[in-house]
C-alpha cells in the first residue's frame, strides 16, 4: 500500500534583513492512511515551517519551498499550479492550528466557516452545506449542534472551537490533516479528548495525521511513526514504541530524560530521587548554522568530528535511523 | 538560492553615511525632512531669500503676470508673490509651531497630570475632553479667535487651545498603560520613589508617541492657521499669510490672475506634505513592532 | 442595550450642557458687544442711543441672567432673535440648514465610496507602483487645505465651462441639482476619502497579518474571498468608527467650502454670525452643530455594538 503522504528532500528558506533563514532542509517522510506521524521539537526547531510547507502557506515573500516534493495520493503539491493547489486544500489536504480562538473568523458563524468550505469544493447549494456542517459539528461531539452553527467563535469554550475547527478541517473529508500542536492551548482533560476524537476520526475516515508537537506524552498516546526534527533538520526517524525505548540522538535522548516521571515509564529506568535532567543552552540562529552537527555545543558526547562534519541520516537498528556519530 | 546581505548601520556614523543610511530605509521621511528644511530656512532667512520686499506696494505692477521681475506674479497691490510667500512661511511656520508646542506641552501636562492624579481631576479633564471633542476644530478656533481679537498670538492660542485634551488623551492612556507594566511595578519594588519613577521611567516612555502626535498635528495646525486666514479671522494685516493671501483674491481673481490662488495654496501644501511625510516616517521609525 | 442607551443619552445631555456653557462664556471673554461694533464701525457715539439698544437686546443684564434666559428659552423651543437682522433664529437657520446637509451627505458618500475600495486595493496591491501612486495622492489629499481644493476646482470650471457654478435655490431638475452639488461635495469629501482610503488600508494591512486569515486560505478559498469575505468585514469595524470622527472635520471643510462656493448654507452663516458677533446666533447654531455631532458618535457607536457580534452576544 503506497503512502498516501509522501514528503522528500522538503527544504524551505526565508530571505530576512539578516540573511538566508534555513528553516528547513532536506526533511523526508511518508505516511499511510489512517495512520499518525508525529514531528517533534523544540520552538524554531522548523516543525511549523514543514507543516505549513506542506500546504503550500508559507509567506511567500520572504519564504521560498526551495526544493523537493510533496506527494500526496501521487500529485506532487509543489509542481502545481495556485488555482491547482487552493483546489487541494481542503478537499485533500487540511490543516488544524494551535490557537484557535485567533484561528477562527470573529464575525462570522461556526457554521458558516464550515458551509463555505463544503460549497466550494462539493459545489453544493447552501441549505445542503449547512445540513452538513451541523452534521459534522455532531460527528466532533459538539452537543446542541444545530444551535451551535449558528453562534460566533468568541460564544464556545476553547475545547469546544478547536473541535469545531476539526471539523472544518474535516468536512470534506481529505486525506491528509496537518494539526500543527492542536492541543496546547488547552486544558489538560480537555486535551484528552481532543485527542480521543482526532484518533476516532481517523479511523472512520481514514485519515492520515501530520502530529506536530513538542509534547512527547502526546506522542505516545496517538503517534505510529515519530520524526524528531532539530534546527531545520530530521535528525531521528523510528516508530513509536522503538524510539521511547532506544533513542539513538542525543538530543531525543535529552528529551525523554527531561520529563518528570513518577516511578519508571516504558524502556527507561529513572531512580526516584534523580534530578530533573535538561538539555543546556539554546536552539543555533537559522541563519548562521555551525558547519558540524547543529547540536554540537549543546551536546555531552560530541567529539571533535562532530564539530566540524555534520551527520547523515544512517541506519542504527531495523526501521530505525538517526543522524549522529556516536550513537 | 542567494544569500541577501544585511543593511548594516554604518560603523562608525559619520553625519552624511547617517544621512544616508537613513535615506535608504525611509525615503519618503528623508523627503518630507528636506521639504520642510527649505521652508524653515526660507523663514528663518526670509530677509536674504526674498528677492522683492513682500510689503511695498506697486500701483504699476498690479496683477503682474509671473515673469522675470515677479517671478510669481505680483497682487492686485502690486506687491510680490514670491516674496509674500517666503515671508509668510515665516509666518505660518510660527504659528504651526507655536501652536503645536504650547498646545502639545499644555496637553502632556495634564495627560500626564491625569495619569498620576486620577480621582476628581481626572474626572472634570475627561469631561472637558468629551465637551471639546462634540465642537469640531475649525468653529472652536474661529469662536475663539473671533472672541479674542484677531492677531498673531491669539491666532496661536485659538489653534492650541482645541490640541490641548487632544494630546492629553493619548499621553493619559499611555501613562496609565505605563505605570501597569512589569518594569514599573519593578522599580517600585526596589524601593523607588513615586516621582523618581514618574521621572526616569514613565516620562521618556511617553515622548516618542508624544513626539509622534506633535509632529502629526503640525500638519494640520499649519492648515486650520490658513482656513482661520482664509474666512479674515486669522493672521492680520501686515504679517503675510498664506491662507489670508489666498482669500484676498478668491473667486474674483481665479479668471484674471490664476497666479494668486495656485501659488500661495502649493505653498501650504508642500509645507504640509512634507510634514505629513517626515511624520509618517517618524512614527514607522519609532514604532517598536519592527517586523523583519 | 437599554440601560446602554439611557446612559449615554445622560452623557450626551451633561456634554452638551458643558457646550453651553463653553460657548456662553467664549463669545463673551473680551469685552465688547454687537453694539460696540455696530457703534464704532458707523462712527455714532451717541451714548443714550447705544445705551437703548444695549438695553433692547438684553446685553445689560448680568452675565448669568443672559445665560439662563438663553438656556430657558432654548429648552422650550424659543432660540432667541438674532441681532443681525432681528428675525427669529430659527427663521434664519431652519432654511439653510437642509442645504448644508445634502451637502453632509454627499460629502460624506463620496468619500467612503472613494476610500474604501481604493483602499482595499492599495492593502492587497501593497508595495506596487500603484499602492505608492495611492498613497501619495492620498497624503496630498490630506496635505491641501479643502478652500485651495474648492479654488482649484472653481478655476478648471472657468477654464473648461467658461462659468463658475451658480448656486440656485430651486434646481430644475434633479439631474441640475446633483450637477450643481456634486462640485462642491467633492471638495469637501475628497479630504476625508483621503483619510478613509489610509484608514482602510492599514486596517487591511492590519487585518490581513491575522491568524484566521491563514486558516481561511488553508481552506483552499480563493484570495478574492479571503480578502472580501473574511478580512475586510473585520478591517472595516474601525473605519466605522472613525467616520464618527470624520464627520466633525467634514463641518471644518463644510464652513470654508461654502464660502468658496457661495451656497448659502448654515456653515457659512456660522462665519457670518461670529464675524458679526451675533451672540444669539453663534450661540445656538453652535448648540446644534454639538447637539449632531453628539448624536452622530452614539449612532455610530450603536451600529458598531450591532455589527460586532463579540459585543452583540457578550456572554
Amino acid at each position: 500500500m503506497a503512502p498516501v503522504l509522501e514528503v522528500s528532500g522538503l527544504s524551505t528558506v526565508f530571505h530576512t534583513r539578516r540573511g538566508l533563514v534555513r528553516a528547513v532542509q532536506d526533511v523526508s517522510f511518508a505516511v499511510n492512511a489512517g495512520e499518525t506521524l508525529a514531528i517533534v521539537g523544540e520552538s524554531g526547531c522548523g516543525k511549523t515551517i514543514t507543516a505549513l510547507s506542506l500546504m503550500r502557506l508559507v509567506p511567500m515573500p520572504p519564504g521560498e519551498i526551495a526544493a523537493g516534493s510533496v506527494k500526496v495520493d501521487g500529485t506532487d503539491l509543489l509542481k502545481l499550479s495556485d488555482n491547482e493547489m487552493r483546489e487541494m486544500r481542503g478537499s485533500k489536504i487540511a490543516m488544524i492550528f494551535q490557537e484557535p480562538m485567533t484561528a477562527l473568523n470573529p464575525l462570522l458563524t461556526v457554521g458558516n466557516q464550515i458551509e463555505e468550505m463544503v460549497v466550494l469544493h462539493d459545489k453544493c447549494s447552501r441549505e445542503v452545506a449547512r445540513k452538513r456542517a451541523v452534521e459534522m459539528l455532531h460527528h466532533v461531539r459538539i452537543p446542541e449542534p444545530d444551535r451551535r452553527a449558528r453562534e460566533y467563535p468568541h460564544q464556545l469554550s476553547g475545547g469546544m472551537r478547536q473541535r469545531a475547527m476539526i471539523a472544518m478541517a474535516l468536512a470534506c473529508r481529505p486525506k491528509v490533516l496537518v494539526a500543527d500542536e492542536p492541543t496546547t492551548a488547552l486544558d489538560v482533560t480537555i486535551q484528552a479528548q481532543i485527542l480521543d476524537l482526532i484518533g476516532d476520526l481517523q479511523r472512520e475516515f481514514g485519515t492520515a495525521v501530520v502530529l506536530i508537537t513538542h509534547d512527547l506524552g502526546v506522542v505516545a498516546e496517538t503517534a505510529k511513526r515519530v520524526v524528531v526534527m532539530y534546527a531545520g533538520r530530521k535528525v531521528e526517524e523510528a516508530p513509536v514504541e522503538e524510539i521511547f525505548a532506544r533513542p539513538y540522538h542525543p538530543y531525543m535522548q535529552g528529551l525523554m530524560n527531561s520529563i518528570p516521571r513518577v516511578g519508571s515509564a516504558r524502556g527507561l529506568d529513572v531512580a526516584p530521587d534523580e534530578r530533573l535532567q535538561e538539555i543546556s543552552g539554546i536552539v543555533p540562529p537559522l541563519n548562521d548554522l555551525p558547519p558540524g552537527c547543529a547540536f554540537e555545543p549543546r551536546c555531552t558526547k560530541a567529539d571533535a568530528r562532530c564539530k566540524t562534519q555534520r551527520p547523515e541520516l544512517a541506519t542504527k537498528a531495523p526501521d530505525h535511523i538517526a543522524a549522529c556519530w556516536l550513537a | 538560492m542567494s544569500t541577501t546581505v544585511s543593511e548594516a548601520r554604518p560603523s562608525a556614523p559619520g553625519f552624511l553615511s547617517e544621512v544616508l543610511y537613513l535615506s535608504r530605509r525611509y525615503p519618503l521621511g528623508v523627503a518630507g525632512a528636506l521639504i520642510m528644511v527649505t521652508f524653515v530656512l526660507c523663514a528663518i532667512f526670509a530677509d536674504y531669500v526674498a528677492p522683492l520686499d513682500p510689503f511695498s506696494t506697486n500701483a504699476r505692477s498690479s496683477l503682474a503676470k509671473p515673469s522675470e521681475v515677479n517671478l510669481l506674479g505680483a497682487d492686485m497691490m502690486g506687491r510680490d508673490v514670491l516674496s509674500r510667500i517666503i515671508h509668510g512661511a515665516r509666518v505660518s511656520l510660527a504659528v504651526a509651531v507655536g501652536a503645536t508646542v504650547l498646545g502639545s506641552g499644555i496637553g502632556a501636562a495634564v495627560g500626564l497630570a491625569c495619569g498620576y492624579l486620577g480621582g476628581w481631576f481626572d474626572l472634570i479633564v475627561q469631561r472637558v475632553t468629551e465637551v471639546m471633542d462634540a465642537l469640531p476644530l475649525l468653529v472652536m478656533a474661529l469662536v475663539i479667535t473671533a472672541s479674542l481679537g484677531p492677531s498673531l498670538r491669539n491666532t496661536i492660542i485659538a489653534i492650541a487651545i482645541p490640541l490641548v485634551p487632544h494630546v492629553a488623551r493619548v499621553i493619559r492612556s499611555n501613562v496609565l498603560a505605563l505605570r501597569e507594566m512589569p518594569f514599573v511595578e519593578a522599580a517600585k519594588a526596589t524601593g523607588m520613589s513615586e516621582m523618581r519613577i514618574a521621572v526616569v521611567h514613565v516620562l521618556p516612555n511617553t515622548l516618542a508617541p508624544l513626539i509622534v502626535l506633535a509632529t502629526a498635528q503640525l500638519g494640520s495646525t499649519i492648515l486650520t492657521e490658513a482656513s482661520l486666514s482664509f474666512l479674515g479671522l486669522g493672521v492680520p494685516e501686515p504679517y503675510p499669510s498664506w491662507g489670508r493671501m489666498l482669500s484676498e483674491s478668491a473667486a474674483e481673481y481665479v479668471r484674471t490672475a490664476p497666479w494668486l490662488v495656485i501659488f500661495p495654496g502649493l505653498a501650504i501644501s508642500l509645507v504640509v506634505f512634507g510634514s505629513n511625510l517626515t511624520g509618517d516616517a517618524l512614527r514607522d521609525a519609532l514604532d517598536p513592532r519592527q517586523h523583519d | 442595550m437599554l440601560s446602554y442607551l439611557i446612559r449615554r443619552l445622560l452623557l450626551m445631555a451633561l456634554t452638551l450642557f458643558g457646550v453651553s456653557i463653553v460657548i456662553f462664556l467664549l463669545l463673551r471673554i473680551v469685552p465688547g458687544n454687537i453694539a460696540d461694533i455696530l457703534f464704532d464701525s458707523a462712527g455714532l457715539i451717541d451714548p443714550a442711543e447705544k445705551a437703548k439698544i444695549v438695553a433692547d437686546l438684553g446685553l445689560d443684564l448680568s452675565i448669568y441672567q443672559q445665560y439662563t434666559q438663553w438656556i430657558g428659552g432654548l429648552l422650550q423651543g424659543d432660540l432667541g432673535y438674532s441681532y443681525v437682522s432681528e428675525k427669529p433664529v430659527i427663521e434664519e437657520i431652519a432654511p439653510r440648514i437642509p442645504i448644508t446637509a445634502q451637502l453632509a451627505v454627499m460629502a460624506l458618500i463620496f468619500s467612503v465610496v472613494m476610500g474604501v475600495p481604493l483602499g482595499v486595493i492599495s492593502a492587497v496591491r501593497q508595495n506596487t507602483p500603484l499602492d505608492y501612486l495611492l498613497r501619495i495622492t492620498s497624503l496630498s489629499g490630506l496635505s491641501m487645505p479643502s478652500f485651495w481644493l474648492g479654488l482649484l476646482i472653481l478655476m478648471a470650471c472657468v477654464h473648461f465651462f467658461g462659468t463658475i457654478p451658480i448656486y440656485d435655490r430651486n434646481p430644475p431638475t434633479f439631474w441640475a441639482w446633483l450637477a450643481m452639488m456634486a462640485v462642491p461635495a467633492a471638495a469637501v469629501g475628497f479630504r476625508s476619502s483621503a483619510l478613509i482610503m489610509r484608514l482602510t488600508r492599514s486596517a487591511m494591512l492590519e487585518v490581513l497579518r491575522h491568524d484566521f486569515v491563514r486558516t481561511a486560505r488553508s481552506k483552499g478559498l480563493s484570495e478574492r474571498a479571503v480578502t472580501y469575505n473574511h478580512a475586510l468585514r473585520n478591517a472595516l469595524l474601525p473605519v466605522v468608527t472613525i467616520i464618527g470622527i470624520e464627520v466633525a472635520f467634514l463641518f471644518g471643510g463644510l464652513i470654508v467650502t461654502e464660502t468658496v462656493f457661495n451656497i448659502p448654507g448654515v456653515a457659512r452663516f456660522l462665519v457670518e454670525a461670529i464675524r458679526w458677533r451675533d451672540y444669539p446666533m453663534v450661540q445656538n447654531l453652535v448648540m446644534f452643530t454639538a447637539t449632531i455631532l453628539v448624536l452622530i458618535n452614539l449612532i455610530v457607536d450603536l451600529i458598531y455594538m450591532v455589527i460586532d457580534p463579540r459585543i452583540r452576544y457578550s456572554e
